[in-house]
């Protein structure tokens, strides 16, 4: 029996432009050029390998954004993975993590899973919680977090990298999982695989086709509000010399007037 | 005054530095009651009454050893259910954070995560966050269900409250489903003597301008000369010259000391997200055009071999 795997992608704003906030408090996605998650390539890289690893194997990868976020499938296919399902719906505008797991989870239900595979966090929203919030829903095991990762006989294993402790884990598929950058680099798509990527199936769903009401997600229907985002400022121009033999001394100097020493 | 649920993180009895900042916070808006589990529960609950836990809910079982995050949510649920707290808080770690995400998702409340500081609002609690690698300040509260809400480490004092700290037993059962993820080993980090990372007041931090793992002894001297923690950046880490542990930014760790000094660091955005916080900031760097200097309170343009050894001497000197 083929093993079903799914990557969750997230398409965000490029982290190197300018990022803000639209007036309506929520990601402005116009203003800077998007991409996909470069954390979450270490997803699709991971997928890949088990895939290679395994007998039969399929990968798609799924995202729920605007219409742009099919770069970000789109790149994900040219990489490797088999086909896409995009779900876009005008009503997702301002959806927080609770209600992106939800509609995540519809989609993952109705693509049908062995093994969900997601990037570590978000490079925009960088809250890390979906992945967890995916094997609630799902009621599944939740394999995160790991650095390392195999699937074998019905059985996903990977080592997690803890703040206070390394631990080896294990659990039987279906299951979630969630790999970090320590997990190995992401490959560039060939030339080969770019132009294979065109001809890829993209399932276009909207919320309907998941049973998903209007009011449950979107900014009316999330479960966080933000009431206010500033600029921080910008740091006040510091003091730069350069060493020409007392740049240790100056800077001692510094320290000490700021009672570090 | 209501209660706050406040998730204590601790190895075998030893209550870490960020759930005593939590209680401050917790404070701040009721009568902190600490949910302490597995293994040295109860020893935590000195330090935690200490810092102003009214009550110390325990429960040790082997499950919360023997499985990951699932049955500490059993935990958490079933204190929410017997306390029904104005609000839950965890730290910021991998593990509080989901922890905190599965529990939202249970009981249907919002969730928000990394705060740098909290404070009671009309409507609950108004968490502050810092986004897009520290360039926005936001505000923001959670509007459905008992906010769930993970705080980074150093967003607030440890301040001694004493109170009460009674220590109940907190009735838990671990479901089936929660064992679905086994820990088949865990192997404990070896303590290096410096501080820890995101606790330190002082952290000094090389990068790939430390040009080998054979030479981070430089960094290490002046870290030990002002009692700081090391950090590193992610291409000294990928280069294998530093454990991934140390990493500042955002994939590895997010610091907020009194004093960062950046050694060989270019200030790419990924590692300013973890880093930019800090209250002052000082760059050695012999490229004079590196995007660190434009975040510093002090820089040395100059090459770290001369200058790195000559300051931690200086400091030696000053210090006798
Ligand atoms: C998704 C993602 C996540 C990332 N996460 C992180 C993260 O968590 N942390 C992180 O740090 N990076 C992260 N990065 C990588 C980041 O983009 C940079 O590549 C990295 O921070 C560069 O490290 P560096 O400053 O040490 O190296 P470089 O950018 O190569 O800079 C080295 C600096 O050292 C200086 N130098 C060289 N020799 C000397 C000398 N003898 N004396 C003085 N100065 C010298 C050079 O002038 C240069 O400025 C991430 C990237 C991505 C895409
Ligand atoms: N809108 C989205 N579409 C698809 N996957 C997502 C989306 N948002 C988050 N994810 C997945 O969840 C992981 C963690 O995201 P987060 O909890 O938002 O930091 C990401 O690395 C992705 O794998």
């Amino acid at each position: 029996m083929s093993l079903r795997i799914v990557v969750c992608v997230k398409y965000v704003p490029d982290a190197t432009g300018d990022r803000h906030f639209a007036e309506d408090l929520t990601v402005d996605r116009d203003d800077v050029d998007g991409l996909l998650s470069e954390l979450d390539e270490y997803a699709v890289e991971q997928a890949l390998q088990i895939k290679e690893a395994a007998d039969d194997a399929e990968i798609t990868v799924l995202t729920v954004g605007p219409e742009d976020a099919n770069d970000a499938i789109r790149k994900a296919l040219s990489m490797g993975a088999d086909k896409g399902v995009h779900v876009e719906d005008e009503d997702l505008h301002g959806t927080d993590a609770v209600g992106t797991s939800l509609v995540l989870a519809k989609a993952i239900e109705k693509t049908g899973y062995d093994l969900v595979v997601c990037g570590m966090a978000s490079t925009d929203g960088t809250m890390g919680v979906l992945p967890a919030m995916l094997a609630e829903r799902l009621g599944v095991p939740q394999v995160t977090q790991l650095s390392e990762v195999s699937v074998e006989d019905g059985t996903v294993k990977g080592r997690r990298d803890g703040d206070t402790a390394t631990e080896q884990l294990e659990a039987a598929l279906p299951a979630v999982v969630s790999v970090t950058d320590q997990s190995g680099e992401a490959r560039y798509p060939s030339f080969k695989g770019i132009m294979a990527a065109k001809k890829k199936p993209v399932e276009e769903l909207e919320l309907d086709d998941l049973d998903i009401d209007a009011d449950e997600v979107g900014l009316e229907g999330a479960w966080t509000k933000v009431e206010d985002a500033t600029e921080r400022p910008a740091r006040t121009a510091g003091t730069i010399v350069k060493d020409e033999g007392e740049g240790a001394k100056q800077l001692a100097e510094f320290l000490a007037g700021q009672k570090f020493i | 005054m209501a209660e706050v649920l406040v998730y204590v993180d601790h190895v075998d009895g030893a209550v870490r530095k960020p759930t005593l900042e939590l209680l401050t916070l917790a404070r701040r808006i009721g009568d902190p009651v600490a949910v302490s589990l597995g293994n040295g529960a109860a020893d935590t609950a000195a330090a935690l009454a200490e810092h102003g836990a009214v009550k110390v809910l325990t429960a040790d079982a082997a499950e919360f050893a023997d499985y990951l995050v699932a049955p500490k949510v059993d935990a958490l649920q079933a204190a929410v259910e017997a306390v029904s707290p104005a609000a839950v808080l965890l730290p910021s770690s991998a593990e509080g954070k989901e922890i905190g995400a599965r529990l939202a998702i249970r009981i249907g409340s919002g969730i928000i995560t990394d705060a740098v500081d909290l404070e009671a609002g009309d409507e609950g609690p108004v968490a502050t966050q810092s986004v897009f690698a520290a360039s926005y300040t936001t505000k923001s509260r959670v509007s459905k269900g008992t906010p769930v809400i993970t705080v980074k480490p150093n967003s607030a004092p440890v301040e001694a409250a004493p109170a009460a700290g009674a220590v109940e037993g907190l009735a838990v059962t671990v479901a089936d489903s929660s064992k679905g993820t086994k820990v088949v080993s865990r192997t404990p980090r070896e303590s290096t003597g410096r501080p820890d990372l995101t606790e330190a007041a002082i952290v000094v931090s090389g990068g790939r301008g430390v040009n080998g793992a054979e030479n981070f002894p430089v960094i290490e001297a002046l870290a030990d000369s002002l009692g700081a923690a090391v950090g590193a950046s992610r291409a000294a880490v990928d280069a294998g010259w530093y454990p991934h542990t140390n990493q500042v930014g955002q994939t590895g760790k997010t610091v907020s000391p009194q004093l960062y000094i950046a050694a060989g660091i270019s200030g790419a955005i990924q590692h300013r997200a973890g880093m930019q916080t800090s209250k002052t900031i000082v760059a050695i760097n012999k490229d004079e055009e590196a995007p660190i200097f434009e975040l510093v309170d002090y820089g040395v343009v100059g090459d770290l071999f001369n200058v790195v050894p000559a300051l931690t001497d200086e400091i030696k000197a000053r210090k006798g």
